[in-house]
Parts: C-alpha cells; sequence; structure tokens
C-alpha cells in the first residue's frame, strides 16, 4: 500500500514537472486546430525536442481573461480573435511582443512591412485572415447568388437562411445589402440612423433566419436543408464543399474579413518559449504551410506565393482564399477598433431585437 | 427496595457500574457518537462549502462589485466623493480626469476602466484608451484640453456613468438587468423600448417553465400510476423505458430530436408523405419555442415520474376501493382519496421539474432559436462576453426567483410534505 502512495506522488510529481516544461497552446478545436497542429506546432515539436501540448476552448480569449485574473495562468500561447486580443491588450492581460522577434520574409523584408497592414499589434501576431462569407447549397438555386443583396431577396431566392447570433458581421452585411459602400459601413455605423437602417434592413428576413453560434452548425444547416444559405467562416463551407464534396458554394460578395493570431498571457511561466514558438509559428512558410490545410488566408504578404495546394493534393489552394484578388471586390475589412468599443451596446441592442416577437 | 436504598446512598442519583452518575455517562456517550457523526458528515459539508457556498458567495458579491474603474481612477473618486450628485464637472474635476488617465496611460488601465464605464453607457470605451493614449500632452486649462481630444468628455451622461462607478460596490448590473438606467440627473427610468429585453426574458424563462412543469405532470401521473399498479413484470420492464432516456446523454437526446422535429426531418417527412401537410407547409417544431418545450418536456419528464411513482406505490389500494364500496363514483374516489395521497409526489416532481427547467441552459441554445432562449442563455452570452458582473446579478436574480418560489411552496404545500423518494 504504501509503496503504491509512494509510486503515485512520484507520478504525479512527474506529471507537474512535465507540466511545467511543457508549452500549452490553446485554440478552436475542429479543422482549425487540425492545420495549426500539422502546420507549427507537430513541426515545432520535431525540430526543438519540445513538447507542446495543444488544447481546445471555444473561444480561448474567455478562459484566459479568467487565468490572468485568478493568476495562475497555465496556457503559455492563445490563439484569439482581433479584436479580443486588442482589448486584452489594452486591460494589461497580455504580454507585449516586440516585432523585432519576428522572422522576416524569404527575401528580406522585415517582418512588420511583410504582414498585412495592421495585423500585428503591441501583444498580438496574426496568422491567418479569414472571413464570414455566404455559403449557399447549389442545388437549391437554378441562378447563382452573386450579390449581398440577394441573401436579403426572399422573392428571388427562396429558402431560409442561417446567420450568427450576434450583431458583429450581421450589421455590417445589412448595411452593404442596402446599398451603403464597404467603405461607408463603419462610419453610418457610428450614427444611430444608420444602426436603426441596418436592423430595418435585418427586420426583412428575420422571420426566415435560423441562428447559429457554433462554426460547424452552418454547413450543417445547410447539409440538413434547414437553409438554403448561410453565413458562414469560409474555410468551414471550403471543408464541407472540396473536402466532403457536399453541393456548397461560396459567395464572396459582401464578405467580411477579420484578422486572427497568437497571443501570450500575461504571467505565463514559460515566457521565452512561448515567443519561440510564437516566431516559429509565424515564418512565412509556415503560415503558407497552414493554409494547405485550411482555406483561410496567411497574414503574411510572402506567404501568398508559397500557398500550395490542398491535403487532397490536387485542388489548389489560392482561389479559395478569401484574400484572393478576384474574391476581394466587395469584401469588408472588419473594424476592430468599432466593435472593441460598440461591442456589448450593440449586442444588447441585437438581442433585444431578437427577443422582440 | 434495594434498588431505591442504592439510589439514595448516592444521593438519589442513578449511577453505572463504576460509580459515575448515569446522566453524566450518558451524556459523554451522546458526546462521543455526535462527535463521530459530525466527522462522518464533515468530508460533505466541506465539499459543499468548498464548491456551492463560497462560489455562491463570490459570484453575489461579484454582482455587486466591480473595481475596473474606481480602482484605476483615485482622483476622480476623491473628486466624487467631494461633490454631491448635481454638481457641474468644473476645471478641477478635468484636471483629476487627466491625471487619471496618465497614471492610466502608465499603468495600462484605460481599457480596464473603459471597460467598466462601456457597461453602464455603451460605446464609451474608446473614449477612455483614446484619451489615455494622448495624455502624456494634456496641458492645463484641462477642460479645454480634454473637450478638444474627444468633445463627448462634455456630455453629462459620461460624467454620470463615471460617477456610478467610482465606488467599487454598485448596484448598477442589477439595474441593467432590470432594464433601467439612469438619466444625466443621476434620477432611475426605463431603458427605451427597443432595448428592453431582461424583465421580458424573466417573464419567459419563468412562463416556459411552468408550462413545462403542467405538461410534464399531465403526461407523467398516468405513466406514475400505471407504474406503481402493474403487476412486477410489467412494471419492471415499463421501469426500463422510463429510466433508459434518463440514462442518456442529454446531448444525445437533443440532437436526437433535432433529427425528428427539422423542417426536413423524420416528423415533417412523415406528416408531408402521408399528405397531412404540403411540401410548403411543413411544420416548424424546432429553433423556436416549441422545440424548447418539447425537449425540455422530454428531458425532464423522468424527474416527475420518479417522485410521483415512489409516493403512489406507498397508497394501499384499499383505500380506493373502501371508498367506492361507499358509494363513490370513481371520479370522487380519485379527487377525494386518491389524488390528496399523491400531493407529496406532485409537489417534490413539479418543484424538482420547475428549477431544472430555469436554469436549463444547453438545450435552449441547441433547440430554442431566437424565440425560445431562456434567461440562462443570456447568462452565458456575458460570461461569453466576460462581463462577469453582469453575469452575477442575472444569476443572482435567478436564484432569488427560485427561492421566493420555494418559501411560497412551503407557505402553501408545506416542505414537510415533500417526499423525493
Amino acid at each position: 500500500m504504501k509503496k503504491i502512495l509512494v509510486l503515485t506522488t512520484a507520478l504525479t510529481g512527474a506529471g507537474f514537472a512535465a507540466q511545467a516544461q511543457d508549452l500549452t497552446v490553446m485554440s478552436w478545436g475542429g479543422a482549425y486546430g487540425e492545420s495549426q497542429l500539422e502546420a507549427y506546432i507537430k513541426p515545432f515539436m520535431a525540430e526543438t525536442g519540445k513538447n507542446v501540448v495543444a488544447v481546445d476552448a471555444d473561444n480561448p480569449a474567455t478562459p484566459v481573461k479568467a487565468m490572468v485574473e485568478a493568476n495562475n495562468v497555465t496556457v503559455d500561447v492563445a490563439d484569439v480573435e482581433f479584436a479580443d486580443g486588442v482589448r486584452m491588450c489594452d486591460e494589461g492581460l497580455l504580454e507585449e511582443i516586440d516585432p523585432a522577434m519576428l522572422a522576416p520574409a524569404p527575401d528580406g523584408t522585415a517582418a512588420m512591412d511583410d504582414f498585412l497592414p495592421g495585423s500585428v499589434t503591441d501583444c498580438l501576431v496574426s496568422t491567418i485572415v479569414y472571413s464570414t462569407a455566404i455559403g449557399y447549397d447549389t442545388t437549391k438555386f437554378p441562378e447563382a447568388p452573386t450579390k449581398i443583396a440577394d441573401f436579403f431577396d426572399l422573392d428571388k431566392f427562396p429558402g431560409k437562411r442561417g446567420m450568427r447570433k450576434g450583431a458583429k458581421v450581421n450589421l455590417e452585411m445589412a448595411l452593404m445589402a442596402d446599398g451603403v459602400a464597404p467603405a461607408d459601413v463603419y462610419a453610418t455605423l457610428e450614427t444611430p440612423e444608420g444602426v436603426d437602417r441596418a436592423f430595418a434592413k435585418l427586420d426583412t428576413i428575420k422571420a426566415d433566419t435560423l441562428w447559429w453560434e457554433a462554426g460547424a452548425q452552418p454547413p450543417q444547416l445547410l447539409a440538413d436543408g434547414e437553409v438554403a444559405m448561410t453565413t458562414a467562416y469560409n474555410g468551414r463551407i471550403f471543408a464541407a464543399a472540396v473536402g466532403e464534396g457536399k453541393p456548397f458554394a461560396i459567395m464572396w460578395d459582401g464578405q467580411v474579413l477579420e484578422y486572427e493570431g497568437y497571443v501570450i498571457p500575461k504571467g505565463t511561466p514559460n515566457l521565452e518559449l512561448a515567443k519561440e514558438f510564437l516566431a516559429y509559428a509565424t515564418t512565412s512558410q509556415k503560415l503558407a504551410d497552414q493554409a494547405s490545410w485550411i482555406s483561410y488566408g496567411p497574414a503574411r504578404k510572402s506567404s501568398g506565393a508559397l500557398v500550395g495546394m490542398y491535403k487532397d493534393g490536387k485542388t489548389p489552394m489560392g482561389p479559395h482564399m478569401p484574400t484572393a484578388a478576384e474574391n476581394l471586390t466587395g469584401a469588408l475589412p472588419s473594424s476592430y477598433e468599432f466593435w472593441v468599443d460598440k461591442d456589448s451596446e450593440l449586442n444588447e441592442r441585437f438581442n433585444a431585437w431578437l427577443a422582440a416577437n | 427496595m434495594a434498588d431505591l436504598s442504592a439510589s439514595s446512598a448516592t444521593g438519589g442519583l442513578l449511577t453505572t457500574a463504576d460509580g459515575r452518575p448515569l446522566k453524566a455517562a450518558l451524556a459523554t456517550a451522546q458526546q462521543r457518537a455526535k462527535r463521530k457523526a459530525f466527522l462522518l458528515v464533515l468530508p460533505l459539508l466541506l465539499f459543499i462549502v468548498l464548491t456551492f457556498i463560497i462560489p455562491i458567495g463570490q459570484m453575489l458579491q461579484r454582482s455587486m462589485y466591480h473595481d475596473g474603474f474606481s480602482a484605476n481612477a483615485p482622483a476622480l473618486k476623491a473628486w466624487f466623493a467631494e461633490n454631491p450628485q448635481g454638481t457641474e464637472p468644473d476645471e478641477a474635476a478635468f484636471a483629476a480626469l487627466a491625471s487619471d488617465l496618465k497614471l492610466m496611460k502608465q499603468e495600462k488601465t484605460a481599457g480596464l476602466a473603459g471597460t467598466r464605464i462601456n457597461y453602464s453607457l455603451g460605446g464609451t470605451r474608446s473614449l477612455f484608451t483614446g484619451s489615455a493614449r494622448s495624455a502624456d500632452k494634456l496641458e492645463p486649462p484641462y477642460k479645454e484640453a480634454l473637450l478638444a481630444d474627444d468633445p463627448k468628455w462634455g456630455q453629462p451622461a459620461v460624467w454620470q456613468a463615471m460617477r456610478g462607478a467610482s465606488s467599487a460596490y454598485t448596484s448598477e448590473f442589477y439595474m441593467i438587468a432590470m432594464d433601467m438606467q439612469r438619466d444625466d440627473q443621476g434620477n432611475l427610468e426605463r431603458v427605451p423600448e427597443n432595448e428592453r429585453i431582461y424583465a421580458y426574458l424573466f417573464v419567459k424563462t419563468f412562463a416556459l417553465s411552468g408550462l413545462i412543469t403542467v405538461i410534464c405532470l399531465a403526461l407523467a401521473f398516468p405513466v406514475a400510476h400505471l407504474l406503481a399498479t402493474l403487476p412486477m413484470k410489467w412494471s419492471n420492464l415499463l421501469m426500463i423505458l422510463v429510466l433508459l432516456p434518463f440514462w442518456t446523454s442529454l446531448l444525445v437526446r437533443t440532437s436526437s430530436w433535432i433529427v425528428l422535429l427539422q423542417g426536413q426531418g423524420v416528423i415533417n417527412n412523415i406528416l408531408v408523405s402521408a399528405g397531412v401537410v404540403d411540401d410548403q407547409g411543413r411544420l416548424e417544431m424546432i429553433y423556436n419555442a416549441t422545440g424548447t418545450v418539447i425537449v425540455m418536456t422530454h428531458i425532464l419528464l423522468p424527474f416527475m415520474i420518479l417522485p410521483l411513482y415512489s409516493v403512489m406505490r406507498t397508497i394501499p389500494p384499499s383505500y380506493a376501493r373502501a371508498a367506492r364500496s361507499l358509494g363513490a363514483t370513481s371520479w370522487t374516489t380519485f379527487r377525494r382519496i386518491y389524488l390528496p395521497q399523491t400531493l407529496p409526489g406532485i409537489g417534490a416532481g413539479s418543484l424538482l421539474v420547475f428549477i431544472l427547467a430555469v436554469g436549463y441552459y444547453i438545450t435552449p441554445a441547441l433547440v430554442g432559436g431566437a424565440s425560445g432562449s431562456l434567461i440562462s442563455n443570456m447568462i452565458d452570452f456575458h460570461m461569453d462576453k466576460a462581463n462577469w458582473s453582469m453575469a452575477a446579478a442575472l444569476s443572482a436574480m435567478l436564484l432569488a426567483g427560485v427561492l421566493v418560489l420555494y418559501w411560497l411552496y412551503d407557505r402553501l404545500v408545506g416542505i414537510d410534505n415533500l417526499k423525493l423518494g
């Protein structure tokens, strides 16, 4: 009995010791988590001999904030939405990142000139550009939708719609469908009349809309035939269409582009190793590698040329990227300044709008 | 006689064999037994205190405490303390603001302070982060300098919100949870109609939970009666049918309902192929309140059946037979003899189902859509946005609502009459 006790104590001790040296990286799981695992985490472990533990959360920003506030940080690197990264940085919850530690492009261009404009902040280094675009079932419409206004046109394109349960992206799309140019969207939303106008446009399809919350839901709703058209993360529709052969297509007009990237929570016990991992994961080549696992655009210009084939070995990824030139007409880069500030206000309004009948 | 003389020898007290007074010996023995009993329940007590009492206490504290602004704006806090409600912000106030902004820049806390003010007055977060960024350049007179930096600093609402947040202890989160806000003078008023949500959701949550409880009772009563009266071999089989779904994972049951109820789902397909409804008129049974009620009724049904069954099993059939033999109709027998005896089970089942329904969140999140969401989904929303004080305030109000109902139940039925099994 005593022997067992000693043994288990030693084992747990060893477990803790191993944990202290391992690097813990928190992300979103699913196809996206897998792309990170294949593109950076596995090669990093192979090259450095360090162990990296990948853990998932619904939204890593929430547990990271809780950990830092409780002063018990067990995550060394976390993958968060850009606006969340900026907000947490403002609140002093993240370690600052010196851009000098980021690797230059293969042609020697400094990292800060190579990353897409604004994609590196004091605390966050972007890895991907993803977009919320319209996915639709090609068998439902004899004529494919081409404009964001078609999403709101129930006469010409009948069928249920799917939208994310939240204000972000929906308000922008509603305004663009109502004829506001992408460049004027946020200026319009700054005014109360602009917000009313966006909600009025959403009113026109409210009765025919299902609301999704997790990224995996829109392809499922399409596959079940519950909706004919839905907003979705472009990578999810790509995975269902190309990866699983579903009859889905993406309409890029009115897509909303956002950055996503890595942050280091304040107070991590493995700061140096975390920085090393972050620099390793964000080289031009690694970001390009990730694109062969999921159709999200790399956040570095120099990665574009390095993007190759999908993991099936026969689909070129270039045209499926939200950042491909032909997909960018009518695209709107999301304004994090706007959402960091207005997020709670507009979501309260959105929730009230949703609950009212 | 011998006994009597023995007791009189020790002054009238009964003693044990070794001569100690019996009363003291009994007390010692009982003490020991009590201590043992206490030690046996100690692990549970500790467990409950650690995992239940303390977290609830912390939650209640969170709902009234947020020092995001007050801890990072000491100068303004002092100014608000000195100047009562209604004082126009003067140059001294702006000087305090400027010094706090400089401090916030230094300590990188503008985001924290701004977030706190943003809870009370949406769209003000960037006011703090923006002005803190340029705080070092601020020169007196501060009022002009700050208004030049951002004219929003002149708005009374901003000062009202800062006054509200200048104390770490605040009732503001409860105020928001009741769809109230303060106007420029600091008086309470209801928020504009298109922003009211919480009161409506609380009412909807309690109404839907009540409806689910009633449906559960109506469905469970005959089933429990059957279980209690059938011969053993049939009732065992029936019991398995009740318990099997009870033991099946909640998510599995919820997602199988999605398969059954959705527009292109099994039930609609059967109805369409049977010609009951046409293909365009498929029933909408999910992603709305109907879906929430159907699925939650199914999930909570065993919580009604089991207490009812345990009570019904103990009712001797001879009572009903006696009533019939005295000339009662079957309805009278049921109403006056059987039903009153099942009341403890009805009370227990209803209370259990209702309290579980009020706090349910996974099922409404998955099948509730826009109209079937409950207050718990709003709590989850605030948790996700890391607005913990708001989530705590809503939870505390939910807790209070349940406690009030519990109290009412105790007054009307009596908690002693509760029988869970």
